[in-house]
């Protein structure tokens, strides 16, 4: 398939935040997580983790809580005092209300759904109603003397468990008094801590309460009695989270030296009905805190400080042995954060409060496969763009040109003019931008960088002409009558006379850029888009799914593409399905149209459509073969995907023209290194 | 007037789920927060006035609380029976009742009171009381049985009169009621046979008893509705002989008669008694609060939801169990009288608290002793607070009399004495004014010199050097080597003059006045066994710390000590000091010091004693750098940084001297070849930390390459 020149950039700094709370809603089988830096993330577990929401983050706005209130409704609360409601169709913040209760640490719904619990620093339980457009204070529950950092309701509603600086409290919810008391060993060890925090509490129908806290104790209490039944001490360090399975007979907790333990409700004897506690299970995936944990029926998900997001599936629970079986580390955002410039070689890398603007190198020499090029020219760093104001960057794009740059935060839309003279860059603002021009979840610009195309978070597309130094709105595509789903993806045909919009889960839209209207609409698929692009020439639509589907559609035919009919029918190769991230950019080769090139984080391939599909008997990742072998054999064992996994983790990969390639990789081993000491343990002696 | 305010439930959690209701509600060391026990295993701490509970605890599943959890008033810990004999006792901070103090006491409690002012008491079912302490200085001690055999304890409540609790108890027999007054103060007991009067077949069914100066005032609720006084002496006149006290009628039916169960009987104040129960037959149950000067109703409240028929007063709140959750009804009673309505009321003061006489009263200091307060101390760690009473120990009096005149082998039988009753708080400062008095004597008569007894008093591991500054001074006077070596190990305080007049001594005593002392050889071990391991000696001492002193880079100095390798090991090996007074200087080595204030005091020292210092120090590091641990063998031995510490003071402190010396001239040698092999490590150790350095750089580099690089791929 050819040979290319690769450029190993490696220099992207991105840092992933550290992940504060995870949340997760049995119904929809959905995970929300939040992170250091405010976002809040949304997974869909059935559609093969794929992250396919998330809310930009603000530096004020400190998550840590987040629940699931009845129905589809995430509220979460943080360090600036506010209970946030997302709206999770149009993406953004529905309203954010303050508690006046200083801080707030913990937050908790209620069973059925309808009261929303927060604890506050200064002490306060308050009890919110949540009616079906809004959240009503209603009262304050006895007022502690420190700060509430845990609460969980009693699953009958009864009651509620609240955990403070050494203590617990039991609620009534309908007194609104501390029924008990419940004081917590400061003894670390033997050693007398100054303070033991509570940092979960759970409770359980029979009335079982149970702490995690930072002297490393697990605690089982009897909130009738309000006394401590039994205690486990599990960590050297804090124990920082826990949460328990629906059927309650097993829980898990996370401890600030990484390690995730499973406790379940065993039998005594093997034929009695008496059964109690045991920790089963300790799991080492995280090299930090880990400072959240949650219960799926199958799972056990976990997240902290390491950023990663771990779905470890307990094995009794699986039925298939699926790739739902396997272990799910999820570290990078399913989104691009990188975009480039093909002509004048530059890459935008998006962090989250600062765009990069880098200028490769280049060589002169050539070499055969596995050389390293001398540098004739090193990468440069072009540019450092500082957001203003608190908000988190939510997308970026340069356009082919390299002279646009556009990037949009919550309540602000940039666009930039790049002038070149020489070496020197100067960087223009535009001003003035239209009011509709707010916030966009996506940018793209034409192949031609004379079209500016902008998905805002109300379902519109705006489509905008660029001129020398300013633009002209030309048109906006409103949404379909009736749905207010924002379009996270964009795609324009090469020639610009087609553009692709999908949300998160109706079908893709093509609209015709010149008559500037709605083309067609893909038929819509169950799982979500992950990346779409529009071929050259044949103006073919590629879209990739979650499920690792990829299907060609043609735009001007309205229909799937034969090779997308036989690839259908013929089923992907066993190994192409269990891939577990997802496709998230796919691009073009300008002179070979048979050829379609995309990545996920740990393969790129090149799809060559004139090759035979491979069955699940051939092998599909082959290397290359040897050359000597005769060229009936080579080809007798070609087939149509051609994969690479030289380069990972691969954030971003794309072809600047014929024969070059550009991949930007972030090795973990430069996450960790800048991540903070994890607590040492000692791994001889004692 | 008396009234009942409105009440309010203490607690949300249902409680008295036994089939006996409650256990009890007492008062804890603070005001307004009491200890409720439950009829199961769990006791609860409230506090009132926030109506909400500040802790709680429970004993293990399969043991059951017999009896009331009380506080101790005297150290604020909480104790509570378990299955009859088990006693535990914890504080607030105590998380888990499993890990607290216990006691299985031989014989099944009945009862803890525990009352202001007084030590806690054991009153055992079969009659037996026990002060708190004693019993746990002995648990299993044996209990004797007071009551007689089919008799059973009914009710009981303590009071304190004059100061000193006195302890009531009412007993059944076949109908027939008696009542038993412990007194503490006296240790009587006297026993009153019960004498109903008419209502002979009636039962009774609640007791509540008020205290006067004389009387305890005995209350009853018998079962024809009716309540009964009966007057039962503190003081009998007759203890030995069995009395009979009569009942007499207070007031008529108060509770319909026909309320088998269920009713509660409490005196309030002097003129008010507070009555749980259904006062007419079928009506519901109520709380009621009689006059009993006038025999009138004065308030009543309607407690719907039934109660578990007990009831419980203290301060201004009346405890009931309504329903499942213990109510709290706060009671008030504005005195209103026709004197005060004029103006002329005095308000007399409370028999209770009555202000002890100013006159010595026997009784008190014999009930004092017998209370076991200041004796009898319990060695407990959980004891935190204690509320001693200083009394004068009287065996150290007659020992401070006797150091006065008596001999030096009478007053050490006295200390001994002394010493064998166990320690009170104010322990140090006797022990240190029995020093102080037995070196004043020593300073007035020279020749009195009670070296057994100050060795004794020193071992006590009280005295420092600041509670008896003359002691060393007299030891150094005396040359006496022993007192010195034991205050060097017990005094942590110790002026650098004293550790420098103490070294002095050390290095000049002859060995031969060195022979007779008795000096404690711990910090010694025998070194003797060296001389066989000379051989091994002599490499050990040129490769030090595994690097070669010989090398050619260490200079010329190192060839001149070469010379006689044989004769420097030789000399080094053997002990320069007899083993005794090696251990004298040990214990110099291992006293705390200053280094600004010894300096110039080592200045003083003559200069072949420093000579010999020196070599015993550096015969130990040379014994230190034998093994690998560099530590010196024995018990206690001196570390080497003591060992280092020391000979780097002698040197700066000699140095000019010792140069002098031709005798020093060899060890000086050997010391400065030690050094200088050090310093060569050391900097052998840098140059290899700037290769490492470099190592690491390149490490760095290599990455730094990799950030960026056009590669070819073919696929």
């Amino acid at each position: 398939m050819g040979e290319f020149k690769v450029h190993r950039v490696r220099f992207f700094n991105y840092i992933p935040s550290g992940i504060r709370c995870v949340a997760y809603n049995n119904q929809s089988n959905r995970l929300a997580v939040s992170r250091t830096d405010g976002t809040v993330e949304i997974y869909n577990l059935s559609a093969n983790y794929f992250q396919e929401k998330f809310f930009p983050g603000h530096e004020s706005r400190a998550t840590e809580a987040l629940c699931w209130a009845k129905g589809q409704r995430l509220f979460s609360a943080g360090l600036n005092g506010e209970i946030i409601e997302y709206d999770l169709q149009a993406l953004n913040i529905k309203y954010a209300v303050d508690a006046f209760g200083g801080p707030i640490w913990s937050m908790a719904v209620s069973p059925h759904g309808s009261q929303l619990l927060v604890g506050c620093e200064d002490g306060s339980v308050k009890l919110f109603q949540i009616t079906p457009d809004k959240i009503q204070f209603e009262r304050n529950f006895d007022r502690q003397k420190s700060r509430i950092l845990s609460l969980c309701w009693h699953p009958s509603g009864t009651h509620v468990a609240a955990g403070s600086i050494d203590y617990i409290s039991v609620f009534d919810v309908k007194s609104g008094s501390a029924v008990h008391k419940m004081l917590v060993d400061r003894q670390y060890m033997g050693v007398s801590k100054r303070k033991c925090i509570i940092w979960g509490v759970a409770f359980l129908s029979d009335g079982t309460v149970i702490s995690v806290d930072s002297a490393g104790k697990v605690q089982f209490w009897d909130s009738a009695t309000g006394t401590l039944v039994k205690n486990h001490l599990i960590a050297n360090a804090d124990v920082q989270s826990i949460a328990v399975s629906d059927q309650e007979d097993s829980f898990v907790v996370g401890t600030a030296e990484g390690t995730v333990f499973h406790f379940q409700l065993v039998s005594v004897t093997s034929n009695s009905s008496e059964k109690q506690w045991v920790r089963t299970k300790p799991f080492q995936h995280h090299t930090h805190d880990v400072r959240a944990v949650a219960h799926s029926p199958t799972a056990l998900i976990s997240g902290g400080t390491d950023t990663h997001l771990v779905i470890r599936p307990l094995m009794e629970k699986v039925e298939v042995k699926n790739y739902d079986a396997a272990l799910r580390k999820i570290t990078f955002p399913h989104r691009r954060l990188i975009s480039c410039s093909k002509k004048r070689q530059l890459l935008l890398f998006q962090f989250t409060h600062h765009l990069e603007l880098w200028r490769l190198g280049s060589t002169v020499a050539t070499g055969k496969n596995g050389d390293t090029l001398p540098l004739s020219r090193n990468a440069d760093h072009l540019l450092h763009l500082k957001t203003k104001g608190p908000e988190n960057i939510i997308c970026s794009c340069i356009s082919p040109c390299g002279s646009w740059i556009a990037y949009s935060t919550t309540s602000r839309f940039f666009l930039y003019r790049l002038n070149y003279e020489h070496d020197n860059i100067s960087l223009q603002r535009v001003s003035k931008m239209p009011a509709f021009l707010r916030s966009a979840l996506q940018i793209l610009f034409s192949e031609d960088s004379t079209k500016l195309f902008v998905a805002s978070n109300q379902g519109s597309l705006h489509v905008i002409r660029l001129l020398e130094g300013s633009f002209k709105h030309l048109h906006t595509f409103q949404p379909q009558s009736g749905t207010v789903e924002s379009m996270c993806l964009l795609a324009v045909s090469p020639d610009g006379n087609w553009l692709a919009s999908s949300g998160t889960s109706a079908g893709v839209h093509v609209y015709n850029i010149k008559h500037l209207k709605l083309h067609c609409t893909v038929p819509s698929y169950n799982f979500p888009v992950t990346a779409l692009a529009i071929a050259p020439n044949t103006n073919n639509l590629v879209i990739a799914h979650s499920d690792q589907q990829v299907f060609e559609y043609s735009i001007p035919d309205k229909q799937y593409t034969e090779w997308s009919r036989t690839i259908q029918k013929q089923g992907f190769h066993y190994l192409w399905l269990q891939r577990d991230t997802p496709i998230t950019h796919i691009s073009f080769h300008p002179k070979r149209p048979m050829h379609i090139l995309l990545h996920d984080a740990y393969m790129f391939c090149i799809i060559d459509k004139s090759l035979p599909l491979p069955n699940d008997k051939t092998l599909l990742y082959n290397p290359l073969p040897p050359t000597k072998e005769s060229d009936v054999i080579r080809r007798r064992t070609a087939h149509a995907f051609k994969i690479s996994k030289i380069y990972k983790p691969l954030l971003f990969m794309d072809l600047l023209d014929e024969r070059t390639l550009v991949a930007v990789e972030r090795p973990l081993d430069d996450i960790i290194a800048q991540l903070p000491p994890p607590i040492k343990k000692k791994k001889f002696g004692t | 007037m008396a009234a009942l305010e409105e009440g309010f439930t203490l607690s949300a959690v249902p409680l008295g789920a036994g089939p006996h209701g409650l256990l009890g509600v007492e008062q804890s060391d603070k005001a307004d927060q009491f200890l409720v026990t439950d009829g199961g295993r769990t006791v609860i701490l409230y506090k009132v006035s926030d109506q909400k509970p500040l802790g709680s605890w429970s004993v293990k599943q399969g043991q059951i609380i017999t009896c009331p959890a009380v506080c101790n008033f005297q150290t604020g810990e909480y104790i509570v029976v378990h299955d009859n004999k088990v006693l535990r006792i914890w504080s607030n901070e105590d998380v888990n009742l499993d890990k607290v103090f216990k006691a299985t006491l031989s014989a099944e409690i009945y009862r803890i009171h525990s009352i202001q002012g007084a030590e806690p008491l054991v009153l055992f079912k079969e009659g037996a009381v026990r002060g708190l302490e004693a019993l746990l200085a002995e648990p299993q001690q044996k209990i004797e049985t007071v009551i007689s055999d089919e008799e059973v304890i009914k009710w009981t409540k303590i009071f304190m009169v004059f100061k000193h609790p006195v302890l009531i108890f009412i007993t059944e027999k076949h109908g027939n009621y008696f009542a038993y007054i412990q007194k503490f103060n006296s240790h009587t007991l006297s026993k009153y046979t019960l004498v109903l009067g008419q209502e002979e077949k009636s039962v009774i069914q609640s007791f509540t008893a008020s205290v006067d100066r004389k009387f305890i005032s005995l209350m009853s609720l018998s079962s024809d509705g009716c309540i009964y006084e009966t007057l039962v002496p503190i003081h009998p006149s007759d203890p030995e002989k069995d009395q009979r006290v009569v009942r007499s009628l207070l007031l008529k039916t108060v509770v319909s008669d026909d309320a088998r169960n269920g009713v509660a009987l409490t005196v309030l104040d002097q003129d008010h008694v507070a009555v749980l129960g259904p006062p007419l037959p079928s009506s519901k149950e109520c709380i009621s609060i009689w006059n009993t000067k006038f025999q009138t109703l004065q308030t009543s409240k309607e407690l719907s939801q039934g109660t578990s028929g007990q009831l419980w007063y203290y301060g201004e709140n009346l405890f009931v169990l309504h329903g499942k959750f213990l109510m709290v009804i706060p009671y008030k009673c504005e005195v209103s009288s026709l004197a005060g309505a004029l103006g002329k009321l005095k308000h007399s003061q409370d028999p209770g608290t009555q202000t002890v006489p100013h006159f010595v009263n026997w009784e008190t200091s014999r009930g004092h002793r017998l209370g076991s307060q200041n004796s009898e101390q319990s060695k407990r760690i959980l004891r935190r607070r204690k509320t001693e009473v200083n009394v004068q120990n009287p065996a150290s009096k007659q020992l401070l009399s006797a150091i006065k005149k008596d001999s030096e082998k009478h007053i050490e039988e006295e200390l001994c004495k002394f010493l064998a009753i166990k320690p009170t708080p104010d322990f140090n400062t006797i022990i240190g004014d029995i020093v102080s008095e037995l070196l004043g004597r020593h300073k007035a008569e020279p020749s009195f010199y009670p070296r057994n007894s100050l060795m004794q008093l020193i071992q006590t591991h009280v005295l420092s050097h600041s509670l008896c500054p003359g002691l060393m001074e007299a030891a150094l006077e005396k040359a006496d080597v022993q007192v010195l070596q034991l205050c060097l190990q017990q005094f942590p305080d110790i002026p650098e003059t004293v550790t420098c007049a103490c070294l002095k001594i050390f290095l000049s005593i002859s060995d031969g006045s060195l022979q007779e002392a008795e000096i404690n050889m711990e910090s010694v071990s025998d070194y003797s066994d060296s001389v066989q391991e000379e051989k091994m000696e002599e490499q050990t001492e040129v490769l030090h710390n595994g690097f070669n002193a010989e090398e050619e880079n260490c200079g010329n100095c190192d060839r001149e000590l070469n010379k006689k390798p044989q004769d420097a090991a030789e000399e080094t090996m053997s002990c320069p000091v007899i083993p005794k007074r090696a251990a004298l200087l040990n214990a110099i080595l291992h006293s705390a010091y200053s280094e600004m204030f010894l300096l110039p005091h080592l200045k003083d020292i003559p200069a072949q004693h420093v000579t010999l210092f020196l070599q015993y120090l550096y015969f130990l590091y040379l014994k230190c750098s034998e093994n690998a641990t560099m530590t010196l063998p024995g018990l206690h031995p001196p570390t080497l940084n003591q060992i280092m510490d020391w000979i780097c003071l002698l040197l700066d402190a000699n140095f000019t001297v010792v140069v002098m010396i031709p005798e020093a001239k060899s060890l000086l040698l050997s010391l400065y070849k030690f050094v200088k092999s050090q310093i060569c490590i050391c900097s052998e150790l840098n140059k290899i930390e700037v290769s490492f350095r470099e190592l690491q750089k390149l490490n760095q580099e290599k990455n730094n390459r990799e950030l960026y690089s056009i590669e070819v791929l073919e696929l």
